[in-house]
């Protein structure tokens, strides 16, 4: 019996993309029935939004007021409690589900299978190691329930013309007191969000500043398109954290991906295996980003980005 | 406080270009060479910091692996560490097995904090600080970038992925690093002469009282599907004509 409990991932009012993503990992397992848990404080909108998932037979809301931020040691023993009835538990391989579904798994007493790639069967899955240089096929153990994390570079959003139910659910758990949020800083912008844009143009050290930033946010405006940047130009204070690609940052799959003054380390190159094009621009022809890309461009950036941006006007 | 531990994982450097062994057994770890686990040096780096400001009396780095780990404990300790502890076994531990040996260790050396990397960059698992802290029934901090201690509490900002998160909490608590917490300082020759004399420690699983959770089975590994060879252009506007043609610009 395969049943598949999701656990979503949201902002308290707007259900995270990497949510749909867990539910086409899960109808590759061929489950006979997939929930998600909203935990929240207040998650109608949430579980509306959940409900309409393709695929999804029930959303399972957890509203209390603890769960207003999501603290792992609060979600844990919830997915703990909630496991028992079913055979698989994912969430999404982000900030989020990273923090939360290990603990739940301990509280269990199982392991989890971390960054899902490709199911091979109920138990055995791909997934990545060594920064992505090696692919394994593992089995998880035959006993208990399996947790597990997807990877959601690796699949694509199920679409959302489902009408699962919803059921409001109390949980008695009883909730630890020892951690307290206090705050999300984070420079909210109206551009694509870099997760799940199409388009993405990420800059290197070489941009020099945040203001020379400026050069890439106005392609990508023409564009339509997010930026990223390397974690040197993260380091150096010229953007910030949550805009870093690669293998401590954010795994990416835009249809096209442009490196701006990037040298392509392998840790930034895990970030971007999944793009659809990737084109290289960098002043050194030597630099390894031209063994990955699908179009190199050798040249000074402060000459080419501008031209590209006169070129590309506005026939996108 | 009184005590810090940290978690100090032996892996094939990070510089190391990983070769998938031809029979896909796993990647080739002969002749390669290893360290400490980078986001542990960070961690360690850290426990150093709080110490040398006064807020710890000791710090003590513990591993489990293999014999030759020694050397990386033994690296930590000429970084500034006061003690080791090595859990020898030379199979492979899952972060569950890593987690219950762990708690075994803090129930023995009670420790306030515990510092681990937030993942450990051969299986990329970024597992066993979360699960010790579940088994420890206490809070936990991954992906910190800045640790701050007051009395039995602390602050930490976690880099997660809308931005920058903080928490609050009540130690004894688990915190795991991300990098931009420090820069690791480099070990000094007289340093490591000094290390020699530190004591570290040798224990087993089983002379914890550890039983081994049951693990993933690797049936194979392979390198990842290569990118075709790409082509280049010679300037701006032969890229714009490409990306036309392949139907990515209109
Ligand atoms: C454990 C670990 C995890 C890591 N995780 C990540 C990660 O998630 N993401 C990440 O990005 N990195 C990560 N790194 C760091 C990574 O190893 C590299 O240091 C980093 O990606 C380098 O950034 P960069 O390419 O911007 O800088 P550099 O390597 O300095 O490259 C700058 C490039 O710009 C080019 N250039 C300079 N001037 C110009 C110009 N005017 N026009 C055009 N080109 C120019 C240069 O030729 C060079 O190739 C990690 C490292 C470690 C150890
Ligand atoms: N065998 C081990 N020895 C020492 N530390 C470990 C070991 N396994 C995991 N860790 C610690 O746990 C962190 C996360 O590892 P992982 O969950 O395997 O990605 C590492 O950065 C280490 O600090």
């Amino acid at each position: 019996m395969t049943r598949i409990l999701i656990v979503a991932e949201h902002d308290g009012s707007k259900l995270n993309p990497s949510t749909a993503k867990c539910v086409s990992c899960a109808r590759g397992l061929d489950a006979e029935g997939i929930d998600i848990a909203v935990f929240a404080n207040g998650g109608d909108d949430i579980a509306a939004q959940a409900a309409r998932i393709d695929g999804v037979d029930r959303v399972l809301q957890i509203d209390r007021r603890e769960n207003a931020a999501p603290l792992a040691a609060v979600l844990a023993p919830q997915i703990a409690a909630l496991a028992e009835k079913y055979s698989h538990v994912l969430g999404p391989s982000t900030t989020f589900g990273k923090d939360v579904l290990p603990r739940a798994a301990a509280l269990l007493g199982v392991g989890q299978v971390s960054d899902i790639m490709a199911i091979e069967g109920p138990r055995t899955f791909k997934r990545p190691i060594y920064a992505g240089n090696a692919i394994v096929t593992v089995e998880a153990p035959g006993d208990g329930v399996l947790v597990a994390t997807v990877r959601i570079a690796s699949f694509e959003a199920a679409g959302e013309a489902g009408a699962a139910d919803i059921e409001k659910k109390t949980l008695d758990v009883e909730l630890p007191a020892h951690t307290r949020y206090v705050e999300l800083r984070s420079d909210r912008s109206d551009r694509p969000d870099l997760q799940t844009a199409t388009r993405v143009i990420s800059g290197g050290r070489a941009l020099g500043s945040g203001e020379n930033f400026d050069i890439l946010y106005r392609l990508a405006d023409k564009l339509g398109a997010a930026v990223g940047a390397s974690r040197a130009a993260v380091d150096a204070g010229y953007v910030p954290n949550d805009m870093q690609v690669g293998q401590t940052g954010k795994i990416i799959a835009p249809e096209l991906y442009i490196a701006v003054g990037i040298s392509g380390a392998i840790q930034h190159l895990t970030g971007i295996k999944d793009a659809g094009t990737i084109v290289a621009i960098n002043k050194d022809a030597d630099a390894p980003i031209f063994e990955v890309a699908d179009i190199g461009l050798v040249g000074n950036l402060f000459d080419i980005v501008p031209e590209l941006e006169k070129l590309i006007g506005d026939r996108v | 406080m009184q005590k810090i531990m940290v978690c100090l994982k032996r892996v094939v450097d990070y510089n190391v270009r990983i070769r998938v062994r031809p029979d896909g057994s796993g990647v080739i770890t002969e002749g390669v060479k290893m360290s400490i686990n980078p986001f542990d040096e960070i961690a360690l780096e850290e426990a150093l910091r709080i110490r040398e400001r006064g807020e710890a009396k000791e710090v003590l780095v513990v591993s489990i692996g293999a014999s030759q780990t020694q050397q990386q404990l033994r690296t930590g300790l000429a970084m500034g560490a006061d003690r080791a502890i090595l859990v020898e076994e030379s199979d492979a531990v899952g972060p569950l097995t890593a987690a219950r040996a762990f708690l075994a260790l803090i129930e023995k050396e009670k420790p306030e904090l515990v510092i681990l990397g937030k993942q450990a960059i051969d299986d990329d698992n970024n597992q066993t600080g979360q699960m010790l802290a579940a088994l420890w029934d206490r809070p936990q901090a991954t992906f910190a970038s800045k640790l701050e201690l007051a009395g039995n509490q602390a602050t930490v900002t976690r880099e997660v992925d809308a931005g920058l998160e903080v928490i609050e909490f009540d130690l004894p608590a688990v915190v795991t690093t991300d990098l931009r917490l420090n820069e690791p300082r480099y070990v000094k020759l007289p340093e490591i002469m000094k290390a020699k004399r530190k004591p570290l420690d040798m224990t087993t699983l089983a002379d914890l009282g550890v039983e081994r959770a049951g693990s993933l089975r690797t049936l194979s590994c392979e390198a990842p599907t290569a990118r075709g060879k790409g082509v280049m252009v010679e300037n701006a506007q032969a890229l714009v004509k490409m990306l036309q043609q392949r139907g990515l610009l209109s």
